[in-house]
């Protein structure tokens, strides 16, 4: 048995390196595709190259002929046994929602939809005849963009009878938050400042390292479904709900997962085929995608247009901010895909006070990739849009953008803080966090570089960019999920088992695909119980162990999850005292806990949570009230969304004459509550950032007019590596405003970097060229189009941006004037 | 990704690849670093029949001193070339590309005459070897015939290697102490160059020679440029007018990266900024 003296005084805010890293680096784990499975077969799909046609006819004689193929299958072999795919969060009672069939029979909506499924001895075997399934398509016109779906000419879905899915609204003076925004704006057209935008918030490929992989086995009582998932247990439900077999006929396991960004809350088609294949052949079955698969049918992200006003006093005080979005959904509402963008409605108000404000979201589907969740969801549209109109107003009043946001944040101590949209931030400290962040990016000097390469009129202009960001997280109190007609609630469960040797499991219902949950996990409970980090093993991501939870994804895995698990094991301890109590033979009330042991105040008398397991388990002595077990289970539903913030400055390099853009520093401060492990928080704020950077400079996925994704490769759609980013300087606070909603004081990080960084970047990219007449950038900067913004603002507005360039704005865009910058 | 099926053949002598060639025709592909053909396999953009690897054919590795020229085997790698004295001495241009290829692992596998072989416009290694005046030595079942630099890029991926002929060896003249400079222009550092210059001067500045990466459908010289820069001072004034010529007769391409007319801009003024770093101004 471990002494107690053993553990060092305190996990929590210590640099743990991962406990699970050896294993998933070296790849010698779990992975869905490392699974093999006695008999299994292998399957290959066979997907539309048309964004939108009836398929009239499926000839399989020659693939069935290919060597070891066992069957070939298309959607008008299945009946109701395939199910459909789901959307969980109709947005409004009227929503427009086209049938999602895994594998539809008729007619596909997007090019990558599946129309066949070979399934063979071998994987390669399985892909050959799958080129030998002669699909005959009759081609419909495909209606691709937001632009072109808004016009409701061609038709996504024909019998739908518009593209137009939902309109869902937010006001605050219908809503009493605040007043009309109007009468806002047209106080300020009058006499104050009216700033009017559109930004376009390009469509991205989540783009997971794992490709997604399934493997079915139907051979036992429970029919097992592996998936690289961040949902096994919604995965489960859905299955459960769709497919007609009962929930407690259907075990999903989410082994090892190789990263999601979102990407992985799915539940798709490839895993409703490979369920219905399986059963069909009593066969285990396995699907793993390829990278090509991955970028044209995984879903997608992001993908919206803007339109902003934003109404000010001439002091730059915000009077008033009115949004309309609308998204793009691609051709199917994916589980939450509706869901995604209205959750921005919540955070267009960032961390400001505004008196008015009114949202509505549009959304659309058109014959493309079908969205959805991607890191930030729905926070870093927001935020972008809300931090780059901070940016131009600060511009228009002529004050530093620090300045602006100062005058209309919230200030420190007027926390907490209800927002015109009605939630209530408990804490925040924006002030501490912009003090630090300024100090530490050395922002006067490089304000003072900034004005001396202007003046000396330099080829190297030098931009600062501006985010002061904040964020809704950890997803989510089930009340709020309801009202938002959410189909689940946004509890975690979590359990501790006290094994007979003084080891401890703890089961989660959160699911890591990636987050360090075992590390973090472990040196909570290693503080809170007192046993050594190395003694607590993490449990997760199988629906038959953790058999109650909630998932992974909206940065809600330590906040809600790990509120959960201090409960949980806080029920072990008041056992455990019982037991210590009646062993002890002293009274509870004079039992102290500390570092693992139960001890009678005053004497040396004592018990350690070890020995309480072994006497558990032994059961030869214990109080007559008690149950022989130690083990305790806590399922926590929030009260509240929690408020991380933070600061983020970028300064960016112009090379005014080919248009290129190189970032010179990136200072972060997050207030992020209390950290449990700063090496997971730097990993988090490092990848989320880059993540982020990379949608202001790299990435974009583009479809032709004919719906065909051209960035289908890593060659075209353009994810950055380490030798694309510098080194970031990421400081927190020495005073962190502690989330009040939880026993920890944690916040979310998961997807602070990606949402804050998008606009801190193209505020800079723009900040550096401000002086030549230019205001915006469309994302992603490339350099052509940096090139021709400043182009056009020399040769006084008479550049033609390429078609090819700006394919989604929309023709007369407010600040889309030629020569105001693309 | 599983390509095709296909038959694998590893000669160990050019002639044995050569009559593996002559047997199978164009139903073969020969494989050298695999780094452009594998991905093509795997993604079944291309299916052949039989793939001829040539990386047991020792004799077409390593880099030798032939007197008024340098010898590279068509197999020595792109890391090799990058790091070789004898490069660094007498070409230094062809190490400051091989440089710049992709990344570290590429290097190390891909291979100078299998990209060269592979005529990829946006490839890094064209464009110095035109400049350099490069002669292209090939094996063919007649024995071996040489193609100068200025015949051997044909079209896109498109060379003047016959369908039973095989790339051995690049003869490289000797360009001693000429200062070298690849000035490649990228949004990602693995992409794929959206333009490049390849810019290698004689003094500062005698004689100067212009390679153009991905600025048509093969790897172009800037002669304009190269004449108007003999006898220029290596300053920004002194260059500014030949680099203006540099895109002259050029026809790249457009895509999300960029479109043809900024491609030419960005030609223009990477020149000026390649020559003057090869002559050491910059």
């Amino acid at each position: 048995m471990t002494a107690t003296q053993d553990r060092p005084a305190a996990e929590i805010g210590k640099d743990r390196r991962r406990k699970e890293d050896q294993r998933l680096i070296t790849g010698r784990t779990r992975w869905t595709d490392n699974i093999t499975l006695p008999g299994m077969l292998h399957m290959a799909m066979v997907r539309s190259p048309f964004a939108h046609a009836s398929i009239t006819s499926v000839d399989t004689e020659a693939a069935k002929a290919s060597p070891n193929v066992v069957a070939v299958l298309s959607g008008k072999d299945f009946g109701a046994e395939l199910g459909v795919c789901i959307n969980a969060w109709p947005i409004t009672p009227d929503q427009k929602t086209p049938t999602h069939s895994p594998m539809p029979a008729d007619r596909v909506a997007f090019a990558g939809e599946i129309v066949a499924v070979v399934v063979a001895r071998s994987a390669a075997e399985a892909r050959d005849a799958a080129e030998l399934v002669d699909v005959e398509y009759d081609e419909l016109p495909a209606v691709i963009g937001i632009k072109k779906a808004l016009e409701d000419q061609v038709l996504a879905h024909p019998d739908l009878g518009t593209n137009k899915s939902a309109l869902w609204v937010f006001d605050s003076a219908e809503a009493g938050t605040g007043s009309e925004v109007d009468a806002a704006i047209e106080t300020a057209r009058a006499d104050g400042i009216l700033i009017e935008r559109e930004y376009r918030q390009q469509r991205l490929i989540p783009a997971f390292m794992e490709p997604r992989s399934v493997v079915v086995d139907p051979t036992g009582e429970q029919i097992t479904m592996w998936s690289a998932t961040q949902i096994p247990h919604i995965l489960r439900f859905a299955l459960a709900a769709t497919t007609g077999v009962p929930e407690s006929k259907i075990r999903v396991i989410a082994p090892d997962v190789g990263g999601g960004f979102g990407g992985k809350l799915q539940t798709t088609p490839e895993e409703w085929i490979a369920w219905a294949v399986a059963r069909r052949l009593s066969k285990p079955v396995k699907y793993t995608e390829t990278r090509s698969e991955s970028l044209m049918a995984a879903h997608h992200g992001r993908d919206q247009v803007q339109t902003l006003t934003l109404a000010a006093d001439k002091d730059g005080k915000v009077t008033g901010l009115k949004v309309h979005l609308d998204a793009d959904l691609g051709a199917y509402i994916a589980v939450v895909g509706g869901g995604v963008p209205v959750l921005g409605a919540f955070m267009f108000n960032a961390i400001y006070k505004f008196p008015s404000y009114r949202f509505e979201c549009q959304t659309v589907l058109t014959n493309t990739t079908f969205t959805d969740a991607y890191r930030g969801a729905g926070r870093p549209e927001a935020t972008y849009a809300i931090e780059r109109l901070m940016d131009e107003l600060a511009a228009e009043v002529g004050v530093d953008p620090l300045e602006i946001r100062e005058r209309n944040w919230i200030k420190h101590e007027e926390f907490p803080f209800t927002t015109i949209a009605g939630l209530e931030y408990d804490t925040g400290n924006y002030e501490a966090a912009t003090r630090l962040a300024k100090e530490s990016f050395g922002y006067d000097a490089l304000r003072a570089e900034q004005k001396e390469r202007r003046d000396r009129g330099d080829r190297v202009q030098l931009g600062i960019g501006v985010s002061t960001f904040t964020e809704m997280c950890g997803l989510a109190p089930s009340r709020v999920l309801g009202s938002l007609d959410y189909g689940a609630g946004g509890w975690e469960h979590a359990s501790v088992r006290m094994l007979a040797t003084g080891k401890v499991e703890i089961v989660t219902g959160a699911s890591a695909h990636g987050q360090g949950h075992e590390t973090a996990f472990s040196q909570i409970v290693a503080d809170r119980l007192g046993v050594p980090f190395e003694d607590v093993e993490v449990l997760h991501g199988d629906t038959q162990i953790a058999h109650k939870g909630l998932d992974t994804y909206g940065s809600r895995s330590l906040v809600v999850g790990g509120e959960a698990l201090v409960r949980a094991v806080d029920k072990v301890i008041d056992k455990a005292k019982h037991l210590a109590a009646h062993l002890l033979e002293a009274s509870e009330d004079d039992l102290e806990y500390n570092d693992g042991r139960f001890t009678v105040a005053g004497t040396d008398q004592g018990i350690a949570i070890q020995e309480l397991s072994t006497a558990a388990f032994a059961a030869h002595n214990y109080p007559e009230d008690m149950e022989p077990s130690l083990d305790a289970e806590a399922t926590y539903d929030p009260v509240n969304f929690n408020y991380p913030h933070g600061t983020h400055l970028c300064a960016m390099e112009v090379d005014t004459e080919t248009g290129a853009v190189k970032m010179r520093k990136y200072t972060c401060c997050d207030d992020i509550g209390v950290i449990i492990n700063p090496l997971i928080v730097a990993g988090q704020v490092h990848g989320g950032l880059v993540q982020g950077i990379a949608q202001a400079l790299w990435e974009e996925a583009v479809h032709d007019e004919a719906g065909t994704l051209v960035s289908g490769s890593f060659v075209d759609y353009l994810l950055p590596t380490s030798a694309d980013t510098i080194s970031f300087d990421v400081v927190h606070t020495d005073d962190p405003s502690v989330c009040t909603t939880n026993t920890l004081g944690t916040k979310g990080v998961g997807e602070a970097g990606t949402i804050a960084s998008t606009p801190a970047v193209v505020n800079a990219v723009v900040d550096a060229i401000r002086h030549l007449g230019i205001n915006d950038i469309q994302m992603p900067c490339t350099p052509e189009r940096v090139w021709r913004a400043i182009q056009g603002s020399k040769a006084g507005g008479a550049t033609e941006t390429p078609p090819d360039a700006m394919p989604h704005f929309k023709d007369g865009a407010l600040n889309q004037d030629e020569g105001a910058g693309q | 990704m599983i390509p095709v099926k296909f038959d694998y053949l590893a000669p160990t002598s050019v002639e044995e690849a050569l009559a593996a060639l002559g047997e199978h025709g164009d139903e073969a592909k020969i494989l050298a670093g695999g780094q452009s053909l594998l991905p093509v396999l795997r993604m079944r953009l291309n299916a052949p029949e039989v793939v001829i690897d040539l990386g047991g054919i020792s004799s077409l590795r390593g880099i030798r001193d032939d007197g008024d020229a340098i010898v590279i085997g068509a197999m020595t790698t792109h890391h090799d070339v990058r790091d070789h004295a004898l490069v660094h001495e007498h070409a230094l241009l062809l190490a400051k590309a091989a440089a710049e290829v992709a990344d570290s692992q590429i290097r190390h596998r891909g291979t100078f005459g299998g990209a060269l072989a592979h005529a990829d416009p946006a490839g890094d290694l064209g464009a110095p070897a035109l400049a350099l005046g490069a002669q292209f030595v090939i094996a063919g079942p007649g024995g071996t015939r040489t193609v100068e630099a200025d015949d051997f890029f044909v079209d896109l991926f498109e060379t003047a290697i016959g369908e039973d002929e095989i790339l051995t060896e690049v003869r490289v003249p000797k360009h001693t102490g000429w200062g070298a400079h690849y000035e490649k222009f990228v949004r990602v550092a693995h992409q794929w160059p959206i333009v490049a210059v390849a810019a290698t001067v004689k003094g500062s500045i005698d004689e100067a020679r212009v390679g153009l990466t991905n600025m048509g459908s093969t790897p172009l010289r800037a002669r304009a440029t190269e004449a108007a820069l003999a006898g220029a001072s290596a300053t920004e004034d002194g260059v500014r007018e030949a680099s203006e010529l540099a895109a002259e007769g050029t026809n790249p391409p457009s895509d999300l990266n960029g479109a043809a007319e900024y491609r030419q801009h960005l030609a223009r003024v990477l020149t000026g900024r390649a020559v003057l770093k090869a002559a050491g101004a910059q």
